[in-house]
């Protein structure tokens, strides 16, 4: 229980997907100019990032592993589909921001007016497939995975609505011409990176 | 060659291979038009490899192949594609591409291809990649296509490859490998940067390297 916890924290903070990892960096600069809208799309990465991630643990694990599909046939035994697993995933991704979209147009039309592009965005978003691909690479067991997958997606939440919060007072400023826009936000991003550094080494 | 020259040779107009125009479309991503600095696409997994020179070269040389060949059979394919799923078969096109890079460097380097670890998938959530098909790829021939491919993918590269350089000197001393900052300097108290080799410094570096050009050429000034 500890352990999971622990794998929580270390996700939102101390590995947080956009300062360690530069993930989902664009709808992180482009949808971040308003917190409302900044908002809206943390909410809907956390829940895609919470469907889909799971999802492809039991794809990898049921379908692709080495010697799964035994069986099916015993002479499938030797038979590993690893290297499918980019197409696999980011199949899932896109079907799965599909039927979310669908879901919520039928059943909150004011909220699918509200997120309007970003949703079907999503799909692209970095953060989302590299939760999946980390799962992979580190090899997580299912609940490890889930905690992960909530973990990375609040740290997404979390840094796009910071970001946005600064972002609305920055107009206020005087920036030199040449750095305002994507400029001044890259190097705001980078000092946010560096407080959240101050995280590391933090353990329950 | 001959594959992938012979749709531009069918053209009407008979355009030479580099014509002006074409060699504009090739030109144009790598100042005017860089896909990281001025169309912010990208920048995602771009700035995680860039601690050292050798793995953003690496990174480059398999996003300039994954470009140019998803924009070449997306554009050989933009009458066939069905505008409603077009997302999922440009998904499935460039997977197919990123798969290939990643068996390719396992197979052949895998000490790098550790080190790129997840950023090697995360070719295919690359916004340069969709962004590219989307804005250029289904609406034009396939030559200029597989230009506007390549030039994209340069372009990112260039990025990557100043950014790591910088990267290395200041955080490590060295550049591929090599030392060029002399040992009698570290005598005299010089010490390396330790900020450089961790995550912000890339958008620092990044942020600094936008704000230089736009100093530099004036119309970019306010793109976004």
């Amino acid at each position: 229980m500890e352990h999971l916890l622990n794998l929580l924290i270390k996700s939102i903070f101390v590995e947080n997907v956009v300062f360690a990892f530069f993930l989902g960096m664009c709808s992180f600069l482009a949808v971040s100019k308003k917190i409302k809208t900044a908002f809206g799309l943390g909410l809907a990465v956390i829940f895609v990032m919470i469907l889909t991630t799971p999802l492809n643990y039991l794809i990898l694990k049921y379908m692709l592993g080495e010697g799964v599909l035994a069986w099916i046939h015993p002479s499938l035994a030797s038979v590993d589909l690893t290297f499918l697993s980019f197409i696999l995933f980011i199949s899932t991704i896109a079907g799965a921001v599909q039927l979310v979209e669908m879901v919520v147009e039928k059943y909150a039309p004011a909220l699918y007016t509200s997120l309007g592009i970003f949703l079907p965005l999503i799909t692209v978003n970095c953060s989302i497939l590299g939760t999946s691909l980390f799962m992979q690479e580190r090899e997580y067991n299912f609940a490890e995975t889930a905690v992960f997958s909530v973990g990375s997606g609040i740290g997404f939440f979390l840094a796009i609505v910071l970001l946005a919060a600064i972002r609305e007072r920055l107009r206020y400023s005087n920036i030199p011409e040449p750095l305002q826009g994507l400029g001044i936000a890259m190097i705001i991003t980078g000092l946010m990176g560096m407080a959240f550094l101050s995280f590391s080494g933090i353990q329950l | 060659m001959s594959v992938e020259s012979a749709p531009a040779v069918q053209e009407k107009k008979k355009e030479a291979l580099f014509s002006k125009k074409n060699i504009r479309i090739l030109r144009d991503p790598l100042d005017d038009n860089n896909p990281v600095t001025v169309q912010v696409l990208g920048i995602c997994s771009a700035l995680a490899v860039t601690v050292q020179v050798k793995p953003a070269m690496i990174m480059a040389l398999g996003v300039i192949f994954v470009t140019a060949f998803s924009n070449l059979f997306t554009s050989l394919l933009r009458n066939t594609i069905p505008n409603r799923v077009r997302i999922i078969v440009q998904l499935i096109i460039i997977a197919t591409l990123v798969t290939i890079v990643d068996q390719v460097l396992k197979a052949y380097m895998f000490d790098i291809s550790k080190k790129l670890s997840v950023f090697v998938g995360l070719i295919i959530t690359n916004c340069i990649v969709m962004g590219r098909l989307e804005a250029f790829a289904l609406a034009q021939k396939p030559w200029p296509s597989l230009m506007d491919g390549i030039g994209n993918g340069l372009g990112y590269g260039i990025i990557l490859v100043v950014v790591a350089v910088i990267r290395e000197i200041f955080g490590a001393g060295t550049v591929l490998g090599f030392h060029v900052i002399p040992q009698w300097a570290y005598d005299h108290g010089y010490v390396n940067n330790g900020l450089m080799v961790l995550p912000p410094a890339a958008l620092f570096v990044i942020g600094v390297y936008i704000w230089a050009q736009r100093s530099w050429n004036k119309k970019l000034v306010n793109v976004s």
